[in-house]
């Protein structure tokens, strides 16, 4: 009797736990998007798929040479880049990263920054590559104005 | 997934920008309008039409000069971390002497991008693997860290990730992570917007002009027509892998 | 000849303290193997030249036994030898116990061993690796179904076809772990086709060691009966091995010898001033092979004492010859341009060898999963039924004259 009376006790403070749990769970703060107004496909795929496309584009990118910038990983994170008070791009490491901001919410560990770079690729001053990058750059900043990259 | 009428029109128009862009790159400085012109679609997948390889000539290449090392450490941020034997060395520069005949020579060794390369025989995965135009890569979300590749390879072309890469130090050309293989990539990502590796354009910088890169099977390229000319080898020629790199004056 | 009687151990205080000696050897391992991917391998004394260091050759021992002490099985089923018939159930619960300890030193040993799931999902079916994945999940399904037909009446019928399965699947599986060196075109101390016998036949000839050991220990610890004949025979038997596998080492020596092209490699292994050559001769050869020779076939391989160090010694010279194998063959510089030589290299090719020098969690992750082997072997007499209760010659053994 002793033992019904402590498990019942029990499962009315897991239950109430994890009532004011869900109560005070904070919704994620979703980053709005620097480069464009709209993302490559609408709000609820792309919460859905995103990663469908992610590992789609990957093995077309690795196995292919297909280099298209619609889902394109590095797109992603050009676009979504989240800045500090000083303006730099925060890290994976920091809470504010957008792709953290689902994922910890979540409890889903994201593998991808083991080796690539969570934030926009820093340009290189002064190096020789210089007129051709900005070049290509130039073609790509042409691109997104026109809206072709969409 | 995506509308297929939206995306005939943004291919259109964007070999429209291509064709403008290349137009406008003969009055920009420093650039070569057929680097733009040869680069390949961004949506085309590569093919077999093409075998990207490199022509080095030793007696050109300076005996002490690292230009493409040092270039190839900066494109891909490779830094040295714990010491030689485990920090990345995906090109090194090696003095050779012919002990028949007391002749030395320089050259820089890289992966050779073999045709039939025993990389990709062993690998379990099939994370290493040929590029249809002939650029043997690692297929780093694939790969299980099992080494084999690095036995396999005549060349010791492969270095294994020993540890892990600071967040600055990550780049976005080629991202590397602890408990993998890498070597190099032919500079794959310059190969695919039609530029040349980041050796081959610090050779040339630098004024010595001991490499050539360019396409295999067009027998109109630079490299075709000095192949046709004169006498090449490849290394480890006897092992029949067919490398992609060429040495004259072996 | 009685009918044989399998009895599971009674497993009182040294069982525990044996599983508790194994567990931290075990809890050891595990240890060591989190801190070699936390911190990434450049604590380990593997490096870009030699890949593979102390955990493969504690790993390929342990698989290249695992086939070979299947073998007492398949002589009783295979050969039809009876004697051998008792010994079969424990013979296929160490082949399993082995593989698994191998394996599992393999897995912990990879750069990413959380990619457990690629490796099961991404096949290149030319990899020799990939061979092996399959003939390793293989063998442990074939000699599972083969005890199982040992230990139950209803499927007894299968008996022979499962013992004939095993049998073929761990001759396979032996020359695909030879493969994995004899393939290799590029390394002048691999890409051997003699590779892939010599293993199977070394296997014969470790996996019989540790066989031997394991079941003098079981018997003694028990207090149960092991005849002196059994025993004679497979200790006669042991050394029939071992000097197969000398033979084998003889031959693929003399064919190096024999080409001009490998000269260098073998006065590097057989005259050299590493420490691979002392490891050859007096690890491989005097204290793995013409040792424990000279003890089986002499008179001082009556006495058990005699026979458990004969045993040692040759599980001894297997690591011996899985060090000269693996690390040897590596630390010989790779021919980049033969007939020349390398003046100066930016990354180690103007060495006259490659040195290498196990770290001690490489040791201690090797240990751990020789550990995880024998506890198998221990949690499974104990729970199920392997040992018989008496192998006492009249026991055993139809034609035995007491």
């Amino acid at each position: 009797m002793k033992y019904a009376q402590f498990l019942l006790a029990c499962i009315t403070v897991a239950l109430l736990g994890s009532a004011t749990a869900f109560a005070a769970a904070p919704v994620p703060h979703i980053p709005e998007p620097e480069g464009a107004e709209k993302c490559v496909e609408p709000e609820d795929v792309m919460r859905r798929q995103h990663f469908e496309f992610i590992k789609h584009q990957r093995d077309e990118t690795m196995r292919r040479g297909i280099r298209t910038s619609k889902y394109s990983f590095k797109e992603c994170i050009n676009c979504h880049v989240v800045k500090d008070e000083a303006g730099r791009a925060v890290s994976i490491e920091d809470d504010r990263h957008f792709c953290n901001a689902c994922h910890s919410y979540a409890a889903v560990t994201v593998d991808c920054f083991q080796c690539h770079k969570s934030t926009p690729a820093e340009p290189k001053m002064g190096s020789l590559e210089q007129p051709e990058r900005s070049l290509a750059g130039l073609i790509e900043r042409l691109e997104t104005v026109s809206g072709a990259r969409r | 997934m995506s509308d297929p009428k939206k995306e005939t029109m943004d291919q259109g128009r964007r070999r429209f920008l291509g064709a403008g862009a290349a137009a406008a790159a003969t009055i920009a400085p420093g650039v070569t309008l057929m680097q733009v012109a040869s680069a390949k679609p961004d949506d085309q997948p590569v093919s077999d039409k093409n075998r990207w390889g490199l022509l080095i000539d030793t007696t050109k290449c300076a005996s002490g000069c690292d230009a493409c090392v040092q270039a190839c450490n900066e494109e891909f941020n490779l830094q040295p971390q714990h010491g030689p034997r485990t920090d990345p060395h995906w090109i090194r520069k090696v003095e050779v002497r012919d002990t028949a005949t007391g002749r030395t020579f320089s050259l820089p060794m890289m992966c050779q991008h073999c045709e039939n390369p025993p990389c990709a025989d062993v690998c379990p995965t099939g994370a290493s693997f040929r590029r249809d135009d002939g650029i043997v890569l690692v297929d780093r979300h694939i790969c299980i860290g099992c080494r084999y590749c690095m036995m396999a390879c005549p060349y010791k072309a492969r270095s294994f990730v020993h540890e892990e890469i600071p967040e600055e130090d990550k780049n976005v050309n080629a991202p590397r992570g602890k408990g993998c293989v890498e070597a190099c990539t032919l500079c794959v990502h310059r190969v695919d917007k039609g530029r040349q590796p980041a050796c081959v354009e610090a050779c040339n910088g630098d004024g010595h002009k001991a490499m050539i890169f360019g396409d295999l099977k067009d027998p109109g390229s630079e490299i075709s027509r000095e192949l046709k000319k004169y006498p090449s080898t490849q290394i480890r020629a006897d092992l029949r892998l067919n490398p992609g790199v060429f040495y004259k004056g072996i | 000849m009685k009918k044989v009687r399998y009895t599971s151990i009674d497993g009182r205080g040294g069982f525990y303290a044996l599983l508790g000696v194994l567990g931290l050897f075990i809890l050891a391992g595990l240890g060591a193997a989190y801190y070699m991917e936390h911190n990434g391998h450049w604590v380990t004394g593997m490096d870009n030249q030699t890949v593979w260091g102390l955990p493969h050759v504690f790993a390929v021992f342990l698989i290249v036994a695992a086939s070979g002490a299947l073998n007492v099985a398949s002589i009783g089923t295979v050969f039809g030898k009876a004697p051998y018939k008792p010994l079969a159930r424990l013979s296929a619960v160490l082949a399993v116990a082995l593989l698994v300890g191998g394996l599992v030193v393999l897995l912990l040993d990879l750069g990413r061993p959380d990619r457990l799931i690629v490796a099961m999902t991404y096949y290149n079916f030319k990899s020799i690796f990939a061979w092996n994945i399959i003939l390793y999940t293989g063998f442990m399904g074939f000699v599972a179904i083969y005890l199982w037909t040992m230990m139950d009446r209803t499927v007894r019928k299968y008996y022979k076809l499962a013992g004939f399965t095993a049998f073929i699947w761990r001759l396979i599986l032996t020359t695909g772990t030879g493969s994995i060196f004899g393939f290799l075109v590029g390394r002048q101390g691999y890409d051997a086709a003699i590779m892939a016998p010599m293993f199977v036949v070394m296997s014969f000839s470790f996996g019989l060691a540790i066989f031997l050991l394991v079941l003098m220990a079981a018997y003694d610890w028990t207090g149960r009966p092991l005849g002196e004949a059994l025993l004679m025979r497979l200790k006669n038997l042991l050394g029939v091995f071992v000097a197969g596998a000398l033979y084998f080492v003889i031959v693929f020596h003399l064919t190096n010898l024999y080409a001009t092209e490998h000269h260098d490699w073998e006065k590097f292994i057989l005259m050299g001033e590493s420490v691979h050559t002392k490891v050859f001769w007096l690890g491989q050869v005097l204290l793995g092979s013409l040792v424990p020779l000279g003890i089986l076939y002499s008179k001082a391989g009556r006495s058990r004492a005699w026979i458990a160090v004969a045993s040692a010694l040759v599980i001894l010279g297997g690591f011996a010859t899985m060090w000269v194998t693996i690390i040897g063959g590596q630390s010989f510089p790779l021919v980049l341009f033969p007939g020349m030589e390398v003046v100066s290299s930016g990354y180690f090719d103007d060495v006259a060898y490659h040195t290498y020098s196990p770290s001690f969690p490489e040791l201690v992750l090797g240990l751990g999963g020789v550990a995880v082997a024998l506890i198998a072997v221990v949690v499974a007499v104990k729970v199920l039924n392997l040992l018989p209760s008496s192998l006492a010659d009249a026991d055993v053994d139809p034609h035995h004259k007491g």
